[in-house]
């Protein structure tokens, strides 16, 4: 849940782009804005006349802000999950912006387009034209586009670490889809104005864009992180799905297990979605799906309440594979 | 304390110390970092590209030594190639790879004189080096005109090397014929023989006419070297030194002697040839004989001409061309008359050039030809003259691999003597028409080592032939061919012969060749070869989702195909495929000759092209799969057992079968010659010599004009073709449990998902009884989404599973079932093992997230030690988008090495690689040459031979001891 603090202190929602905008505007100098738990926020302080308590609250949230600086540490609930962000702030020139798009478990594509072109590069023998690749076109509403942070005509520098430069463009785009599932583009933007300085860091967490609005068209918007190692992601990268078709009647369906957290940890790639919404359908109704499951089960010609095998732990995410 | 803490605290750090050092020597050492690793990689392995085989593209020029008994053949590309007895073979290739316009050897040396189309004249020559011939390119030379003259001055149109083997004669397009030095390219000036100096010998009345214009052809007297016979364009023949003069009036093709320097004769452009005398009395003579051989209507030009002389008096006179124009033009012909006999070959393609071969003994008295060699455009004809009839000879190599177009290769490594000796025979009833004369081309030694092995190449072509060539050494030569064409009714016409002419057709027109690029029926395409070299069962797969499963049988036999259709749509409902049909197959007992004779016809329905095919002749099983689903056809009982349907539901472009492709061929058609231009601009800037910023500058602009976008968009189950089976795999493995191991099949598909099969074949004696049954076991849906390009298993030595049968004949040891197995998942983009039977992941390299490339094809190969005899590893050979060869360790997915091999514009070359079990391969440079190479240091097959110079023996060789004195009285 997120709200904000309005002019007079009271805690607002922010749910939908309505009362975002009105955030956004009435915000003057900052804009004060509270993550909470889905399940530990009490709808009923919204909005109501309970400024003096929730002012203090306040106060000892931001003073807890200001304690952690040094090594903010944003968390990821299982609520809501990143879709983008700017990293490596201070490793990087100022002129380039690194961009990780984490596309896993999200249903928007990415939506970009990338294209040939020429680059100016500062050389010993002064200025040289060099081929380069750039972003060529963003598709509207796709993932690219809501986060505002890509935008057309970016050189791409790097893809996931690895310099572009010397690549060809099919290269690239497949470098690129081969890391759709998070991918980590450095570019250098067409518009520099919006570069981070670095000087004028405002918060521990990093220098913030200097435009305001172009990162404020959808929510979630991109947040900031530091140092970022891909290692960290590498986990939940590649979560390959097993289906195990045996038939030995030892493996009883236990579709207990299938809670909701334990697929929201794989969050959503739409298999796992098509999975479990599949394996739902068979246990409650055997009803008529089109999914690879009741494929899988017609094919084998067994009646699908008692086929359906899904050994002990449910699914289990080990890594790498997610076992069912 | 304190102190006691500090050295405890040492000692866990130099203990710890200690730990990871020990485990870093094994695992956490980056390649290149580990001596030991490093040496045995030198010693595996090592890239060469080691012999061309197939005929050559676009051949341009052809030359011969009867000396040396070498051909010689010079390409577009400026590539040229000598051939010798089979094995003995080199290439050289023209650094600014312009067309080879004429290849001349000097006679009685290993030398040779090849000229361009930029009119530069390079010298080669064949020195031996540590014990083999080696060809080198020891000078170049363009020749100058005047100062001030045109450039055609200087254009060189006829060469003549001198048998003094000192200098050349070059006649060029203005008629002035230069003499230059050999080795040294000098000009003699004083020795020109100007067009004016040739006129002031002319009478009048032929002065009046335009002058000698481009000299066509300079021909030596064969017995007086100081003679050299002139023919200008326009008709005038000079025999210069002793000026005598012969005049037509038709232009000039060629000259030739003949063989006693009494005549020569003259081909012309009207199709006619002249016979003139050599007297040495009249200065300008008549023509002893003038002839029209097609007449009387209006013939095309005689472009060439041999007057062969014999013992029993008939002389051979060989023309090309000739034909009448209107009715006969369009004709490649090559004309021999003998006496009473009379043929005119008829070739398949355009004819480059040819030469007869004669008795090169110089006291021979006659000629006595024996055979003669056509070069063509697409192939290389050899024509016995010594045999009744004038058979064709079966060429040893330079063999058409594009007689139809190539569509498929499979490579099988180490074939039992017996199935060779099979096949060999099968080969050997077909080619009952070919002449039993040796190889009439054969100089040269080879001195290459005898292949380890026999090997062969299976091509499938479009014609829906499959074509087995013995692969085991340099010459790469067609053992046996195979057509699937019987099985079905095509629209061919069956009387459609041409070799049936009656006996009084005129011209006598012979059909010979080959070549015929010209499919009767696209759907018969082969496009999947299996073949069991144990067993001699062969799966054969097709465009038309046609699958043919053929027995080896050593006689001609007549008998019912049975037919089987295999529906994968099965109850996927609301489809209709746009796509071709299928085959008709023909009713009742086929007639088949000995060889390969097919058993069983399985049939895909939708009939979509077969992409993916196994056979395990073990079990007597074939797996087959197209763009829709996979299927199981027991050919023991010749049942169906399953099918699967791969198709996404949203999948409409498979359906539509290959019809709804053709937008986006179209478009990356356009792409790629787009490509090719921009590539072929800035090779032309590099050649300009223009600074380095300008060319990138240059090809920029290029870029700028035609901008090429890219989509970024991460893979989904909803792409098209993710149901198209990509790769299928039998494996005996712990599929279910880690006690009992079963049969079982293994399908990849092209949107990351691999099924897994249960089999249960009954043993062999209740084989016919009891049903194969197979039940899905696993599926795997690898997250990346990309196209699974193989499967394969490793056994609990980590040793890949050996192929079917390989274990019951003795040559593999049985593998490992004590220890876990486990799965290699090959995807376009990573390697990843998986354990078995609980599929977890273990071990993946990523090759496209890290490398920007993809892997087109892999295949595990061996590879031995070249300094010990008893280590040898398994690896996988793969083959990216990129042209690159990479070789990567089993079971530890660590990269071995690189080689740059195919460059990446190059598409059907590197579609149509393929490994052998023993790290070689072989990929298409042409549609018509195959490029070998070996990533291995023992398995090696190139070419290795000798050139030797023949003695010269003194005594009783007059024709070079005339040149000898020739060349010491000109010295003197």
């Amino acid at each position: 849940m997120i709200g904000y603090a309005d002019v007079h202190g009271d805690l607002l929602p922010i749910n939908n782009d309505d009362n975002f905008f009105k955030a956004v505007s009435s915000a003057h100098p900052l804009l004060r804005v509270f993550i909470q738990r889905q399940d530990e926020v009490d709808y009923s302080n919204f909005g109501t006349n309970t400024l003096s308590r929730k002012k203090k609250a306040l106060v000892t949230l931001r003073n807890d802000n200001l304690r952690r600086r040094p090594h903010i540490n944003i968390s990821m609930p299982h609520d809501f999950r990143p879709v983008s962000s700017i990293i490596d702030v201070d490793i990087l020139p100022e002129t380039h912006r690194r961009v990780r798009l984490y596309r896993h478990g999200c249903e928007k594509p990415l939506g970009f387009y990338i294209r040939d072109g020429t680059s100016v590069r500062v050389t010993p023998h002064g200025l040289e034209k060099v081929p380069g690749i750039f972003i060529s076109r963003m598709v509207p509403g796709g993932l690219a586009e809501s986060t505002g942070l890509l935008a057309v005509n970016d050189e791409v520098l790097e893809v996931n670490g690895i310099e572009v430069a010397g690549k060809t463009l099919d290269q690239v785009t497949d470098m690129m889809i081969a890391n759709s599932h998070n991918l980590i583009i450095t570019v250098k933007p067409a518009n520099q104005r919006n570069n981070i300085i670095r000087s004028s860091r405002m918060s521990g967490s990093s220098g913030q864009s200097t435009d305001s609005t172009a990162s404020h068209h959808s929510l979630p918007t991109s947040h900031v992180l530091q140092n970022f190692h891909p290692d960290e992601m590498e986990s939940d990268e590649e979560a390959d799905i097993v289906i195990e078709g045996g038939l030995e009647p030892q493996h009883i369906p236990k579709l207990h297990s299938l809670t909701s957290s334990s697929l929201s940890r794989i969050n959503g790639s739409s298999l796992s979605h098509r999975l479990q919404r599949d394996l739902v359908l068979n246990n409650n109704s055997g009803r008529e799906s089109n999914g690879s499951i009741h494929k899988l089960l017609s094919s084998l010609k067994t009646d699908p309440r008692h086929s359906l095998v899904i050994p002990r732990g449910g699914i289990e995410e080990d890594g790498t594979v997610i076992t069912l | 304390a304190k102190l006691l803490l500090l050295f405890t605290c040492l000692f866990f750090v130099c203990l710890l110390g200690f730990l990871v050092q020990a485990r870093t020597m094994r695992r956490f050492l980056r390649p290149g970092h580990d001596p030991v690793r490093e040496r045995l990689k030198r010693e595996l392995f090592q890239f060469n590209k080691t012999v061309e085989h197939g005929f050559p593209h676009q051949p341009s020029a052809l030359g011969y030594s009867p000396f040396l008994h070498l051909m010689a053949i010079g390409t577009r590309s400026g590539a040229i190639k000598l051939y010798g007895a089979p094995g003995v073979e080199f290439v050289g290739l023209h650094e600014e790879n312009n067309t080879v316009m004429q290849i001349h050897f000097i006679p009685d040396q290993c030398q040779l004189v090849t000229l361009l189309d930029d009119n530069s004249l390079h010298l080669w020559s064949l020195k031996q080096h540590s014990g083999a011939s080696e060809l080198w390119e020891d000078h170049r030379f363009t020749l100058k005109g005047p100062p001030g003259s045109p450039p055609s001055a200087a254009q060189i149109t006829a060469v003549l090397p001198h048998s003094s083997r000192e200098v050349l004669y070059l006649g060029t397009e203005s008629g002035n014929i230069f003499v230059v030095e050999l080795p040294s390219f000098g000009v003699l000036e004083d020795r020109t023989i100007t067009s004016e100096a040739v006129l002031r010998w002319i009478p009048e009345d032929y002065c009046n006419r335009r002058s000698c214009e481009l000299v066509e052809a300079l021909q030596e007297h064969p017995k007086n070297p100081d003679q050299i016979l002139i023919g200008y364009s326009r008709g005038l023949i000079v025999l210069w030194d002793r000026t005598s003069l012969s005049i037509s009036f038709q232009q000039l093709e060629n000259l030739s002697w003949q063989r006693d320097g009494s005549k020569f004769i003259s081909c012309h452009y009207d199709g006619s040839y002249t016979q003139w005398p050599v007297s040495n009395d009249n200065r300008q003579s008549l023509p002893l004989e003038n002839l029209v051989p097609y007449g009387p209507f209006p013939c095309k030009a005689i472009s060439k001409i041999y007057w062969q002389t014999t013992r029993n008096g008939l002389p051979y006179i060989i023309f090309q061309g000739g034909m009448p124009r209107a009715s006969y033009g369009d004709r490649h012909s090559i004309s021999v008359i003998h006496g009473s006999q009379q043929i005119a070959f008829d070739f398949t393609s355009r004819v480059i050039d040819f030469f007869i071969i004669f008795s090169s003994e110089p006291t021979a008295e006659f000629d006595d030809p024996s055979a003669m060699v056509v070069l063509a455009e697409e192939e290389l004809i050899v024509i016995d003259l010594k045999s009744a009839g004038w058979p064709a000879v079966h060429p040893p190599y330079l063999a058409s691999l594009h007689c139809s177009a190539i569509t498929c290769s499979h490579h099988v490594s180490n074939i039992p003597l017996k199935l060779w000796e099979r096949i060999i025979s099968a080969g050997s009833k077909q080619n009952v028409h070919f002449s039993n004369m040796p190889w009439p081309i054969d100089g040269g030694t080879n001195i290459a080592p005898d292949p380890p092995q026999r090997d062969l190449l299976l091509t499938g072509h479009e014609d829906g032939t499959v074509r087995f060539w013995d692969a085991s050494g340099v010459c790469l030569h067609l053992l046996y061919k195979l057509s699937t064409v019987r099985v079905f009714l095509t629209d061919a016409d069956p009387n459609d012969n041409m070799n049936t002419m009656g006996e009084d057709e005129w011209p006598p027109l012979r059909k010979v060749g080959t070549f015929d690029p010209y499919s009767d029926d696209p759907r018969l395409g082969i496009q999947k070869i299996y073949l069991c070299k144990y067993s001699g069962y062969l799966a054969v797969a097709g465009t038309a989702g046609q699958v043919l499963v053929m027995e080896l049988n050593d006689e001609g036999a007549e008998h019912v195909v049975d037919h089987v259709e295999a529906d994968l749509l099965q109850d996927q409902e609301g489809y209709r495929w746009k796509g071709h049909e299928k085959l008709k197959t023909r009713d009742g007992p086929v007639q088949f000759e000995a060889g390969f004779q097919p058993f069983v016809l399985v049939q895909c329905q939708p009939p979509a092209v077969v992409t993916s095919l196994a056979l395990h002749s073990e079990w007597k099983l074939v797996a087959f799969g197209t763009s829709h689903g996979f299927g199981l056809f027991d050919h023991q009982q010749k049942r169906l057992v399953f099918v699967k349907c791969t198709l996404h539901p949203s999948d409409q472009l498979a359906l539509e079968g290959p019809l709804s492709r053709v937008k986006s061929l179209k478009k990356s058609l356009r792409q790629s010659f787009r490509r090719i231009r921009r590539s072929r601009v800035s090779s032309r800037k590099r050649r300009g010599g223009g600074g380095n910023t300008s060319e990138v500058r240059g090809i920029l602009q290029e870029m700028e004009l035609a901008p090429v976008q890219r989509k970024i968009e991460a893979r989904s189950a909803e792409d098209s073709f993710t149901g198209f089976v990509r790769t299928l795999y039998f494996a005996d493995t712990f599929l279910r449990d880690s006690s009992r191991h079963c049969p079982s099949l293994w399908a990849g598909t092209n949107g990351g998902t691999v099924y897994a099969f249960c089999l249960r074949v009954p043993p062999a004696e209740r084989r016919m009884d009891e049903p194969v049954r197979a039940e899905q076991a696993k599926e795997i849906q690898l997250m990346h989404r990309a196209p699974v390009v193989s499967i394969l298993v490793l056994d609990g030595r980590n040793i890949p599973l050996p192929e079917p049968l390989e274990v019951a004949h003795d040559l593999s040891k049985s593998p490992d079932m004590q220890g876990s197995h486990q799965l290699l998942v090959v995807s376009e983009e990573q390697f990843k093992v998986f354990t078995l039977p609980k599929v977890s992941s273990k071990l993946k390299l990523k090759l496209t997230a890290l490398e920007g490339c993809r892997v087109r094809k892999v295949m595990v190969a061996n590879f031995g030690s070249c300094k010990t005899d008893d280590y040898n590893e398994n690896d996988l050979a793969v083959l990216t988008n990129l042209g690159d060869i990479q070789i990567i360790s089993l079971p530890f997915l660590k990269l071995q090495i690189r080689y740059p091999c195919i460059r990446k514009e190059d598409v059907s070359g590197i579609a149509s690689c393929v490994f052998t079990k023993y790290g070689q391969g072989f990929y298409l440079i042409s549609p018509s040459e195959f490029e070998r190479f070996s990533l291995s240091t023992k398995w090696l097959v190139e070419p290795r031979c000798v050139v030797d110079v023949p003695e010269v023996s003194s005594n009783n060789h007059t024709h070079s001891r005339s040149v000898m004195e020739n060349a010491s009285r000109k010295s003197r």
